[in-house]
């Protein structure tokens, strides 16, 4: 059961960041003071593909929830983050992020990290 | 693409206080989950019961401020930047986890701490946003 609620984390998540980058850069520059915060709810609302991201996120967070009362919080957040690197190949795929030396090196550090961290 | 200072600075005063806030959410709803009697399910009553939970539901607010910082956060920068960048919060959480849950952690655990501190300091360096967007303009 653990591996399954960990597919449907890593799944929905990518998903939904993927959604929320492409959304968010598309939307202009956003903060979290009390004004930035209502102008960021009004852009939420309007924009559908963000919308779809936090549903794809809601699915995620309950499936996480139900994988951290099973499995210990130093298990299933660092296994959750096995998305990481399905993002990035993503975000250079889809997103055309450009993915240099620095940043390709840094994400494999910070994997093998995780993967460390995960036992 | 460089980020001229201004930009630059907020965008790591919203990564810090989003390192901050995702873990201490996390840490809350995990104490609450823990100790709530049922085991949570596909049933949707068994979840609402749990939000009923005061450390659940301190958690989930965490959460939820969390995701939007993240939100305006790759309004900045690109994803590829603020994943490994933010992967800081795994050490935070594993930190909060051995203090508060008195959850063991190896010494390969700490290792993998150390590797995530120098990936994120690498990725750090690189231009925060390259792909060209109203995010860049300023």
């Amino acid at each position: 059961m653990k591996w399954i609620l960990l597919s449907i984390v890593v799944t929905a998540t990518a998903l939904s960041d993927l959604l929320q980058s492409h959304e968010m850069k598309r939307a202009g520059e956003q903060s979290v003071g009390a004004r930035g915060l209502a102008r960021l709810l009004k852009t939420i609302a309007v924009r559908r593909y963000l919308i779809l991201s936090i549903v794809c996120l809601a699915i995620s967070f309950f499936a996480f929830m139900a994988l951290v009362q099973a499995e210990p919080l130093s298990f299933a957040v660092p296994a959750s983050a096995a998305s990481f690197i399905l993002e990035t190949v993503l975000a250079k795929l889809v997103l055309k992020e450009h993915v240099g030396m620095r940043r390709g090196a840094g994400a494999l550090l910070v994997l093998g990290g995780v993967i460390l961290l995960a036992r | 693409m460089t980020a001229n200072p201004g930009v630059r600075f907020r965008t790591y005063s919203l990564l810090s206080l989003f390192v901050f806030l995702r873990p201490l959410g996390n840490l809350s709803l995990a104490w609450g989950t823990k100790h709530f009697p049922q085991v949570l399910s596909l049933n949707p009553a068994v979840y609402l019961r749990a939000m009923v939970d005061p450390f659940v539901a301190l958690g989930i607010g965490m959460l939820i401020l969390a995701l939007l910082t993240r939100m305006a956060l790759l309004s900045l920068a690109d994803l590829s930047f603020v994943l490994p960048v933010t992967a800081i919060g795994y050490v935070m959480a594993t930190l909060f986890g051995q203090i508060f849950l008195h959850e063991a952690v190896s010494i390969q655990q700490w290792m993998g701490s150390v590797l995530i501190f120098a990936g994120t300091g690498l990725v750090g360096t690189t231009a925060q946003n390259t792909t060209p967007g109203p995010g860049e303009s300023e």
